[in-house]
């Protein structure tokens, strides 16, 4: 007869166990900056939309895009932008079977989330500066 | 490869060569030639809507009106909204056992894709064509 009473054995292990790594937390990044774009799209949409539709809707979705609220969400969807392409440039240089490399690897990760700050700062900086 | 004559797989089914899998590389590779094609194509609209917060209405109508920014904008949206489609089946797919769900979510996350693409094309036209 097998047992029947709940074997005492540990759970498999989840997140709260390990210590995060930069490409575990680039790889994480990566998902959820992909889900947050196939919404932030929207922004882009939205934008085409109002200014195909009239003066008045293009101004409606004008002052929600420059009220800080607004600026917040573009901000958002700016780094999440650039943090998903860099991270997807990383990826494409995986499918060439390069940088797997311990040292690499976490270069890689570095320069992902190095270079997706840095690119949305510069962004920002000509919206801010003009 | 040699045949197994006992097989009873079909011989189309031995053609396509797919097996359980029942789909080949193609949702890898397309997901891969829009990510390429994003990285172009996402600073060209980075920087057009970065124009765009520049301009009034009348002025911002005629960037968008101007061929060269309109085309631009549409390989995006279609780069974008296929490339967004094949991910979020991905995590759909990773993330949602149950196979009716499943395919229901599959399904609204092609529609979504597909509208949100066409709105936002057909307003580039309807600016560009002057409608």
């Amino acid at each position: 007869m097998p047992r029947t009473s709940p074997a005492q054995r540990p759970l498999s292990p989840h997140l709260q166990i390990y210590k995060p790594t930069i490409t575990m937390v680039m790889s994480i990044l990566h998902r959820v900056t992909g889900a947050a774009l196939f919404f932030g799209t929207l922004l882009v949409v939205a934008l085409l939309v109002a200014l195909a539709a009239g003066k008045d809707a293009y101004g409606t979705v004008q002052a929600i895009y420059g009220s800080w609220i607004g600026k917040l969400v573009l901000f958002g969807y700016t780094w999440a932008l650039f943090h998903h392409m860099l991270g997807g440039l990383r990826h494409l240089i995986w499918d060439t079977g390069a940088m797997f490399g311990r040292e690499a690897r976490m270069k890689l990760g570095w320069a992902t989330i190095i270079g997706s700050v840095g690119l949305t700062a510069l962004v920002w900086a000509m919206v801010l500066m003009r | 490869m040699s045949h197994n004559p006992n097989s009873i797989r079909t011989p189309l089914a031995r053609v396509r060569g797919l097996g359980a899998a029942k789909s080949g590389t193609g949702h890898f590779w397309l997901q891969r030639l829009t990510a390429v094609a994003n990285i172009p194509l996402t600073f060209a609209m980075v920087v057009i809507v970065l124009m765009l917060a520049k301009l009034d209405y009348a002025g911002a109508r005629a960037l968008v009106a101007n061929p060269l920014v309109g085309i631009l904008l549409i390989a995006f949206l279609v780069s974008a909204f296929v490339h967004m489609r094949l991910g979020m089946q991905v995590i759909i797919e990773d993330y949602v056992h149950e196979e009716g769900r499943k395919i229901a979510l599959i399904l609204l996350n092609t529609f979504f894709a597909v509208l949100m693409g066409l709105a936002s094309i057909y307003a580039i036209l309807r600016i560009g064509l002057g409608g």
